[in-house]
């Protein structure tokens, strides 16, 4: 076993621990931790079987197989900011939505106490 | 008709009153909604003393956000006109009527407040005159109608359009992309010639660097809703 293979195992391998552990604790929600654990599933199995991985880089055409572990986790990786970008967008439109309902509701409420005082006053004279 | 004007205001504690007073003064049987939004001086005080309704949003929403929150109080109480009004003066209570009788009679849905469209003494800088040609050209073609004031804030939509905002408004410079989505919903705009007040006080806050800035983000928008379902 070479070295860069051990590396890349216990690499992705740390990648699935955490994620996992994360998940126990409650620390990490399991719809954003999909992504993760299929990407360190992916490059654990493939930096632990060199067949599949040389055989996939000579059918796309890469020389150095771990490379193509690299290219990979770089894919991975943007995709996983991708979905990310797409999470913040829908929670600063619900974060805006809440803010407005929040104004709405106080003015709501103030009016509702103006025409409260308003009558106890009219009843008092 | 139930009508309401929508006064935007951020870290406006010094304009508000006379803007308020100017509305009090020049229109009869409208309310008067006060969005703060999220000022940090006593804009929100000034407001409440003034005795008009006023929406306080938590925190600073942008523009975009703070307007759509009037339109969503004009639509829950059950308005028929919204007009937008800036809080910062540079509107002409007189000139509102302009709007409303358009509205009123049916001409549209949306009638802007343009100030170009007569030869006034509106004058501007050169970059944002510039940046309001580039607007003006792509939207007239986008919208098959002559637009002059594309990112004018003077503003007054029906209930059709009261509630299409209250649904869709756009955040950031929401002006001149809110065009393209009341066109792409085909709703009617329509253009009114109308004067404002030129800044007295204090600096624009936009300089040449920010106004190419909103130019490209602004035509990035359009261009987006375009292509959106």
């Amino acid at each position: 076993m070479d070295v860069l293979k051990i590396l890349a195992i216990v690499g992705s391998g740390t990648v699935l621990l955490l994620v996992v552990e994360l998940i126990r604790r409650g620390r990490l929600k399991e719809r954003y931790s999909l992504l993760w654990l299929f990407a360190g599933g992916v490059l654990l199995v493939l930096s632990s079987s060199r067949n599949i991985l040389e055989y996939i880089s000579n059918r796309v055409g890469i020389y150095y197989p771990p490379s193509f572990l690299f290219l990979l986790a770089f894919l991975f990786l943007l995709l996983i900011t991708l979905h990310f970008s797409v999470t913040i967008s829908g929670l600063s439109e619900k974060n805006k939505r809440l803010a407005q309902e929040l104004a709405l509701l106080r003015q709501e409420m103030q009016e509702l106490m103006l025409d409260r005082t308003d009558s106890k006053k009219s009843t008092d004279e | 008709m139930k009508t309401l004007i929508i006064v935007p205001a951020y870290n406006e504690e010094e304009s508000l009153p006379g803007v308020i007073r100017d509305l009090r003064g020049n229109i009869r049987l409208a309310d008067i909604l006060v969005v703060n939004d999220g000022s940090k001086d006593t804009t929100a005080r000034i407001a409440k003393e003034m005795g008009v309704a006023v929406l306080n949003l938590p925190f600073n929403l942008g523009i975009g956000g703070a307007m759509q929150a009037g339109y969503l109080y004009a639509e829950q109480g059950g308005y028929d006109i919204a007009v937008q009004f800036d809080g910062d003066g540079q509107h002409l209570a007189g000139e509102v009527e302009k709007l409303l009788r358009h509205v009123r009679e049916g001409n549209a849905d949306l009638v802007i407040g343009s100030r170009f469209l007569e030869q006034g003494g509106y004058s501007t800088s050169v970059f944002r005159k510039s940046g309001m040609w580039i607007f003006s050209t792509i939207l007239s073609r986008m919208l098959g109608m002559r637009v002059t004031d594309s990112t004018s804030g003077f503003r007054a939509a029906n209930r059709r359009v009261i509630e299409f905002f209250a649904r869709t408004y756009p955040d950031d410079y929401p002006e001149v992309e809110a065009l393209v989505l009341l066109h792409k919903a085909k709703l009617r705009i329509v253009e009114v010639a109308v004067n404002m007040r030129e800044r007295t006080g204090g600096t624009s806050s936009i300089t040449p660097l920010r106004s190419v800035y909103y130019m490209v983000k602004v035509l990035l928008a359009i261009f987006i809703d375009l292509l959106k379902k």
